[in-house]
């Protein structure tokens, strides 16, 4: 489903992060844990599509997305790959609802009101569809980012320190809430932190 | 949710700065589309209003003002002219048709116009009730007139004396009478009260009546006092100082002696003609000696007459009037051939002691006086546009910093480069289109406004909601000022690194 091979990449005048070999089934959830500045972010973009690995190979469903051009790169990520981030980015000037449906938008999938109204009652954050993101919480914000992550029913949902912000209650229950969607969705979860308090969550883990 | 959308959004939530790039658009389009608009439909009135007439002979004087006098309709005359010499002109193989005017009243400022019903034709008005006028102290009145005063057949109305409303000589004495109204053709003539000549005259005639007696009842004091402006355009045009030393001299035999003093009159009334050719720059002044000493001479030849008829206004059989020693203020003149063109302006102007002025080139003259003007506003508006981008860049360009996120995230769910570079281009556009459409709501409303107050004022009138095809230029260039604000934030926008970006936060 989603495989790498002698991946590594380099900044300017630093030394090369050079990252193991991943092998995640489908529907599987993963935890890449390491301390900072060992390129978990890194390796999250590279992943994501964001960043193009300069040595090695991703192959995630059979297709190697560092020979993807640009555009179909661009489509490939909108359509198949959810990201969630450390601190949840939002259109500032869109309600919570269009900020969901900005996804499909973009990704050229048709807009899916009752997919964003569904998603936002399962992370039990419906009332706040019409708030402005700016009014919500740093736990809804991120409730809000998950949502977004699955709105086009992506193969694979990725999660940059999604609970660093957050306190222990709401971490125990954004990381279920990701797990049990990422489940329902039937889409393979890596979650990349330094937050030991997800270790228990997670049977499937990468050292970095 | 779509670009259109999310670039209005994201306008509408720096509501201050929209705001202010909104307002410096709209004004510099609106000051452009004015700009255009007057120039417009100035020199469009400008043109219609010269119809066919190659040229306008009247009394010496700016060639400018016998033009505007005589065209327009707006300024004074320079003065009057003699009927004998206006005879002579219209007889001049050179000439292919003439109208003459003859001016001295109006009617709450409207003016009254005596001439012949070669003038509608000229302007291919088209009666929509009643008929042209035919009989003296008949008028045939124009479209907008009607409307203001809510004119009917047959209304009877007293002119005033003098070009402008001031009511100080009324001839109340002598009814109009409306026999006929022209339908709107948007020029001069929907403004004007058309009559034929000797009705002016017959006014005119019976007013010296009644100005005699106003003389011997006040004293000259007053007279000079308040006759100036009133009086340019007229027969008895100015009275000036030197008028009155003339005219006191005069005034002892006139009055009760009428027959003693018509000959002398009559002599000195020819001897001041040929001196008048003289003195081109004191054409008013000469006119006044000119003028009082005739209309002795015709008080006296017609005296009973007139008054015998004072009491039956505008009855259809009114003896008429003599011409002798008359007076009319213009003769617009149509050429025969195109050598009349070079030389029927010199002959007039040299051979005789009126002057000859030509529409076109005094319009365009005056075009391109008022043009000067147009042009220094013009390059104000250019400077507020110039200001208006300027805003739209600084607006763009400082939001990018807070939106770099929001871009970066776009682009994590799916958008591609070329779409965030449209998204940026699309809040300069939307800028420049709705300022482009307050900017002409603004011009053309002002511009509806101020045509009311020009009607009023100058009985011109200009038409508030016609879009020219230079105003669809200005959208063009609002357009092209709109895209290259946007464009170097665009370019930012293309070029955000997602993964940088995203690894800062």
């Amino acid at each position: 489903m989603l495989s790498t091979s002698k991946l590594s990449y380099k900044y300017n005048n630093e030394n090369p992060i050079v990252f193991p070999d991943i092998n995640c089934g489908e529907g599987e959830g993963w935890l890449a844990l390491g301390q900072s500045g060992c390129g978990k972010t890194t390796l999250l973009h590279l992943l994501g599509g964001l960043l193009r690995p300069q040595q090695g190979e991703i192959l995630f469903q059979n297709q190697n997305i560092g020979n993807l051009p640009s555009n179909k790169l661009d489509k490939f990520r909108g359509k198949n790959i959810g990201i969630i981030f450390q601190q949840s980015h939002f259109v500032r000037s869109l309600s919570v609802m269009k900020n969901l449906l900005l996804a499909p938008y973009f990704a050229n999938e048709g807009s899916n009101k009752d997919r964003a109204k569904d998603l936002l009652e399962r992370l039990n954050i419906g009332h706040k569809a019409n708030s402005k993101t700016n009014e919500l919480s740093q736990g809804e914000q991120q409730r809000v980012a998950i949502a977004r992550a699955l709105m086009n029913k992506p193969k694979l949902i990725l999660a940059d320190e999604p609970t660093s912000a957050l306190d222990d209650v709401n971490t125990n229950e954004v990381i279920q809430l990701l797990k049990e969607n990422a489940k329902a969705e039937n889409a393979t979860l890596i979650v990349v932190t330094h937050d030991n308090r997800l270790k228990p969550h997670f049977e499937n883990k990468i050292e970095l | 949710m779509n670009l259109l959308g999310l670039s209005a959004s994201n306008l509408k939530a720096k509501p201050l700065n929209t705001l202010l790039s909104l307002i410096l658009f709209a004004l510099g389009v609106a000051l452009i589309s004015f700009i255009l608009q007057m120039n417009h439909q100035l020199s469009e009135n400008l043109r219609k209003n010269v119809a066919g007439i190659d040229l306008v002979v009247g009394a010496k004087g700016s060639p400018l003002q016998l033009i505007l006098s005589s065209i327009y309709h707006v300024d004074f005359p320079t003065g009057n002219i003699s009927l004998e010499e206006a005879k002579k002109v219209q007889k001049n193989p050179l000439v292919k048709s003439s109208i003459p005017l003859a001016m001295g009243d109006n009617f709450e400022s409207y003016r009254i116009i005596g001439t012949t019903h070669d003038y509608v034709k000229l302007y291919n008005a088209q009666i929509d009730v009643g008929f042209l006028w035919k009989n003296d102290l008949d008028v045939t009145v124009g479209a907008a007139v009607a409307e203001k005063f809510d004119m009917h057949l047959y209304d009877k109305f007293v002119g005033a004396h003098g070009l402008t409303n001031d009511k100080i000589h009324v001839h109340d004495d002598q009814q109009f009478r409306v026999v006929g109204i022209l339908k709107p053709t948007g020029s001069i003539i929907d403004q004007l009260i058309l009559t034929n000549v000797s009705s002016v005259w017959r006014v005119h005639e019976e007013h010296d009546d009644h100005d005699h007696d106003d003389h011997e009842g006040h004293d000259h004091g007053d007279h000079e006092g308040h006759d100036h402006g009133d009086h340019s355009g007229h027969d008895h045009g100015d009275h000036d100082d030197h008028d009155h030393a003339d005219h006191s001299g005069h005034d002892h035999e006139s009055h009760d002696d009428h027959e003693g003093h018509d000959h002398a009159a009559h002599d000195d009334h020819s001897d001041h003609d040929n001196h008048s050719g003289h003195d081109h720059g004191d054409h008013s002044d000469h006119d006044h000696g000119d003028h009082s000493d005739h209309d002795h001479g015709d008080h006296d030849g017609h005296d009973h007459s007139g008054h015998d008829h004072k009491h039956a206004h505008a009855e259809p059989d009114l003896p008429p009037i003599s011409e002798e020693g008359k007076e009319i203020t213009s003769l617009l003149i149509e050429y025969r051939n195109p050598i009349a063109q070079i030389n029927l302006p010199r002959i007039i102007n040299s051979q005789t002691n009126l002057q000859a002025a030509s529409p076109a080139f005094e319009t365009a003259r005056l075009m391109s006086i008022t043009g000067m003007g147009a042009n220094t506003l013009k390059y104000l508006a250019y400077a507020i546009i110039f200001l208006s981008g300027l805003s739209v860049f600084i607006s763009l360009f400082g939001s990018l910093k807070d939106r770099k996120y929001e871009l970066a995230l776009m682009r994590v769910m799916g958008a591609s480069k070329t779409k965030l570079f449209i998204l940026t281009i699309l809040q300069g556009l939307i800028i420049a289109i709705i300022g482009f459409v307050i900017g002409i709501v603004i011009s053309h409303l002002a511009l509806h406004f101020l045509s009311g107050a020009m009607a009023a004022q100058w009985h011109y009138s200009f038409s508030g909601f016609k879009l020219l095809p230079a105003e669809w230029a200005i959208l063009a260039g609002a357009l092209v000022v709109g895209f290259v604000a946007a464009l170097f934030p665009a370019i930012v926008a293309y070029k955000t690194d997602i993964s940088k970006t995203l690894s800062l936060a």
